[in-house]
Order: structure tokens, then C-alpha cells, then sequence
């Protein structure tokens, strides 16, 4: 097939072709071409309301009117193969408030990994996940008596059961203090190299983009960048992934000005 | 690759332990639905002891005629798991929606049917316990006559529960908030309510009313109980009312399934 990447190189995460999601009679994302390289964490950026959530969803596979190629994992976007490999954070928490943190991850791995057999794998699963995002003291804790920013991370938990291949995390560090942030920043790069893990998260916190292998950058649904941070960096002569972005983001809304 | 067809008969042997893995997810979702439920005493209490309440007021309110006790009290004892199931399920699923749970949860491998079912299992066992506790309230302690067997009786009263629950889930997709969905049991429960044969007979009503009661499930619900307070066997009509009743519940459950979604604008 022509796609396939060369001899040597491993199958994209994610590979996407003039990809186009409609929204009632909009498009939200136009005609997108992206590759996301296995085992890293790409990073997704743009304003709030460019689509960034709309793309996790079209990944994720619970996003209608989807058009044009997008594979995960080797599978078209939503195969129910799929469901298992993919752990999914949306922007707010979805867990169940009126249980505690282990009653929610215990449920949510009986899905996931379901069987009287598999039980003690289920156990182990729910402390590793429990410690990855440092909650085991809270285990006990009903998830709405829970700050926030616990909460959202009870919700990454349930992402992190029975180790996906990738995760898709739609802003997970909104409303975190910097040192939890940190701390969140560095679970996700142990994550990909111990475990191989591709990450795809969103943010609007632009020091935090500074910290992917990879950046997709997003503008009223078309890309305007798909680099690591360094190259737009240099690309552009500035000193922050967050100048490169004003400045292709200006550049952008000029070309816009003067075509009309 | 891998896209060489396996052999046909790989799905055979595939299909005994998914259908173990079907189990027991509805196991793990109805056990999930009940823990919830545990951390809220309260609406367990007022699920439980309401329709026993409204029981004994009704026996007192009707002291000087048993008999109206009697016809009421039957029917009610049908109608009250039908109301509440088809509350409790039309909020517990609008919340699941509006949580991100249930988005959560159609984007892992769990089916639909699973999901359904699950709830289905825990509300329905809670509906036994509370028509139990209306059932022998009614019958021990408050006089009420019944000539069939008590247990046609819950057997009824948890079917009821089953077309509440369907009933209740169905509606759930249409409602935007909590706030509609509790608009939708006016709506959806008391004309079934005025036209089920609680107040006056049915063939007594204008025709046109009694054409439209012969198609709301609930009529049937109703139906089955004076069935069974009026004669010791299972009769023909029974046995009708109970197949209607089972159809309805089965019939709303898949249309309830339709309305969960993998995919979403």
C-alpha cells in the first residue's frame, strides 16, 4: 500500500487522512492529514472551541459523522476491538459520584476485563492504578465528597486500567496546582517509555506543550502545525512554543484578512 | 497481515465464555447500580415505605367498604412498582448520560444489552423487595381479599416493575435535564393512570377512551391484579395480561437501547 511508512519505521498510533467531522451543518475539523508516532506523547493545542475535544471523540470513536480515512491502532477509528485498547479522559470528570474511588475503578474494570477469573488481574490493576495517580489514601473516599482536581484524577484512573496502548486525554491537568500538574506531567512520560504507551493529550497551557515529543497544533479546525516543539521553535525564531503558536496563529488570521 | 478469514467455526467456540463475559459485566453493572444506591438511604427508605404508606391510608380512607378497598388496593398494588421504577430509571440513566459515564462506558467493550440488562437486574430485584413488603402489608395487615395466590400477585407486580424501568429508560433520551424527565411522568404515567380501569371500569368509559385504554400497557398491569384477587387459578385473561406486560417491557427495553448511542454529534 502506498501509506505504509518505510521499512524500519513503526505504524503510526494514529494516522489520519483529509479527516472531516461535520457538526450539525458545520465542519468542525477540515480535512486533516496526521501521523501520531507510537510510544510518544503527542500533544494537542489550539484556542478553546478549534476542535481539539471533536478530534479526541473521532479517536476515541465516539464522534458521528466522521469522513475520510482515521485508523488507531491499526483498526478504523471505533472497531470494537478497539475498546479495550483505548483508555479515554474527557474534559470533565465522568465518574460516579455517589461511589468511592475503589467502587468506581472496581466497576470500571469488571468491564473492561470481566470474569471471576480474572479477578486477582482486576485487583492488581486497580492499585497500579490507584498509586499512578496517587489516590491510594483516598480509596475509600466517595468520589463527590472528592476536591476537583481529585476527582479528575479518579477519572485519568479509570483511564490507566489494564494498561491501554494509548491514552486519550482531553485536557487532564485542568484546574491541578503547578505541583500536581508536575506530578501528572511526569506519570504521563513514565507511562510512555516504561510501558510504550502513546499518549495523545490536549491542553491550552502552553508551558505544558513544551513537554511533548510532538505537537499537532489546531486552529478553527485545520492544522497549522504537526512538529516537535524544537523545530517550531526554530521554524519561527522564537524562544517559546507558545510565541511559534501567536505567531502562526497571527500569520493565519492576516491570510484570512487580506483574502477577504 | 492479519486478514485472512479464520475458520467458521471459531466464533462457536468463542461465543460460551463472551457470553460468560456478557454475564458477568451485568453482574458487575447491576452490583455497581445497587452500591449507588446503598450510599443513598434515604431514597431506598421512601422507595421502600411510601407505597406501604399509601396502602394503609387507602384501607382507612375506604374503612366503610372493603370491597372498594379491595379493587383499589389490587391495582395499586400494580401501579406503585410501575411508577417507581420508571422514575428511579428515567433520572439513574439522564444521570449516566449527563456524568460522561455512560460515554465512558459505551467507548469500552461493554454492550448495550449488558448495560440494560444490568439495570434491569438491580431495579428489579429492588422491586421484588417492595412489592413484598406492599404485597404481604396488604394482604396480612390491612384485610385486603385476595382469592388467587399471593405470588401471582409479585409476579405481576415485578413485571410491572420491568415495564417501568423499560418505560422509564426510554424516556430518559428525550429528556434534556432532571428537571424534564420528572415533567415526563405526568406526561407519559397519568393518562395510563386515568384510563387503566383504577377509577371506573373500562368498558364503562366512552369508547374512543376505552379504544385507547385497550393499548396502554398499564391496563393490562391492573387487569392481571383483579385477575388474581378474583379467582384461585390462572385464567386465559391472565395469562394474557401477563404476555402483554412482558411484551411491552421487552418491546420498550430494545427501543430504550436504540436511544444509547456509540457515536454522538
Amino acid at each position: 500500500m502506498m501509506n505504509n511508512p518505510p521499512e524500519g519505521t513503526p505504524a503510526p498510533a494514529v494516522h489520519a487522512r483529509s479527516l472531516t467531522v461535520v457538526r450539525g451543518s458545520r465542519p468542525v475539523l477540515r480535512n486533516l492529514d496526521f501521523d501520531v508516532p507510537p510510544g510518544q506523547i503527542t500533544g494537542l493545542l489550539g484556542p478553546s472551541g478549534c476542535g481539539k475535544s471533536t478530534l479526541m471523540r473521532a479517536v476515541v470513536g465516539t464522534q458521528a459523522k466522521v469522513t475520510g480515512t482515521l485508523d488507531v491502532l491499526g483498526r478504523p477509528a471505533g472497531h470494537a476491538a478497539l475498546r479495550s485498547r483505548i483508555g479515554y479522559v474527557t474534559q470533565a470528570p465522568s465518574v460516579y459520584d455517589d461511589l468511592t474511588v475503589r467502587q468506581n475503578l472496581d466497576y470500571f474494570a469488571a468491564v473492561l476485563d470481566p470474569g471471576r477469573a480474572a479477578a486477582e488481574r482486576r485487583r492488581r490493576h486497580v492499585s497500579q492504578a490507584l498509586a499512578d495517580v496517587d489516590l491510594a489514601a483516598h480509596a475509600g473516599d466517595l468520589a463527590g465528597r472528592l476536591s476537583g482536581g481529585q476527582r479528575s484524577r479518579v477519572s485519568l484512573a479509570v483511564a490507566l486500567l489494564g494498561a491501554p496502548e494509548l491514552l486519550v486525554l482531553d485536557e487532564p491537568t485542568v484546574g491541578l496546582d503547578p505541583v500536581l500538574r508536575r506530578d501528572l506531567w511526569d506519570l504521563f512520560h513514565r507511562i510512555a517509555a516504561e510501558r510504550g504507551t502513546t499518549i495523545l493529550v490536549s491542553s491550552h497551557v502552553m508551558d505544558e506543550a513544551e513537554r511533548c515529543h510532538r505537537l499537532l497544533l489546531l486552529r478553527e479546525g485545520e492544522l497549522l502545525a504537526d512538529d516537535t516543539p524544537e523545530a517550531l521553535r526554530r521554524r519561527n525564531d522564537t524562544a517559546t512554543v507558545e510565541d511559534a503558536f501567536l505567531h502562526l496563529v497571527d500569520t493565519a488570521n492576516a491570510l484570512q484578512e487580506t483574502a477577504r | 497481515m492479519n486478514a485472512h478469514t479464520t475458520p467458521t467455526t471459531v466464533p462457536a467456540t468463542v461465543s460460551a465464555p463472551r457470553l460468560a463475559h456478557s454475564l458477568s459485566r451485568i453482574l458487575a453493572t447491576a452490583t455497581r447500580v445497587l452500591r449507588q444506591l446503598r450510599h443513598d438511604p434515604r431514597s431506598i427508605a421512601l422507595m421502600l415505605l411510601v407505597p406501604c404508606l399509601m396502602l394503609f391510608l387507602l384501607r382507612y380512607v375506604f374503612d366503610g367498604s372493603p370491597q372498594t378497598f379491595d379493587a383499589i388496593g389490587a391495582s395499586l398494588l400494580g401501579i406503585f412498582p410501575l411508577i417507581t421504577m420508571f422514575l428511579i430509571t428515567s433520572i439513574a440513566t439522564l444521570r449516566e448520560r449527563t456524568s460522561g459515564t455512560l460515554e465512558r462506558l459505551l467507548a469500552m467493550p461493554l454492550g448495550k444489552a449488558d448495560l440494560i440488562a444490568g439495570y434491569a437486574l438491580a431495579f428489579g430485584l429492588l422491586a421484588v423487595v417492595q412489592s413484598a413488603l406492599a404485597t404481604g402489608l396488604a394482604v396480612w395487615f390491612l384485610g385486603l381479599d385476595v382469592v388467587g395466590s399471593a405470588w401471582l400477585l409479585l409476579l405481576v407486580a415485578l413485571l410491572d416493575a420491568l415495564l417501568g424501568t423499560a418505560l422509564g429508560l426510554f424516556v430518559s433520551a428525550f429528556a434534556a435535564s432532571e428537571f424534564q424527565a420528572v415533567q415526563f411522568m405526568p406526561a407519559v404515567i397519568f393518562p395510563q393512570l386515568l384510563l387503566c380501569g383504577l377509577f371506573t371500569a373500562r368498558d364503562n368509559m366512552q369508547p374512543v377512551l376505552e379504544g385507547i385504554s385497550n393499548v396502554l400497557p398499564m391496563s393490562y398491569a391492573v387487569d392481571g391484579m383483579n385477575e388474581v384477587l378474583r379467582h384461585t387459578d390462572v385464567t386465559a385473561d391472565f395469562l394474557r395480561d401477563v404476555l402483554v406486560v412482558s411484551a411491552c417491557a421487552l418491546l420498550v427495553l430494545s427501543l430504550g437501547a436504540a436511544t444509547l448511542r456509540r457515536r454522538t454529534a
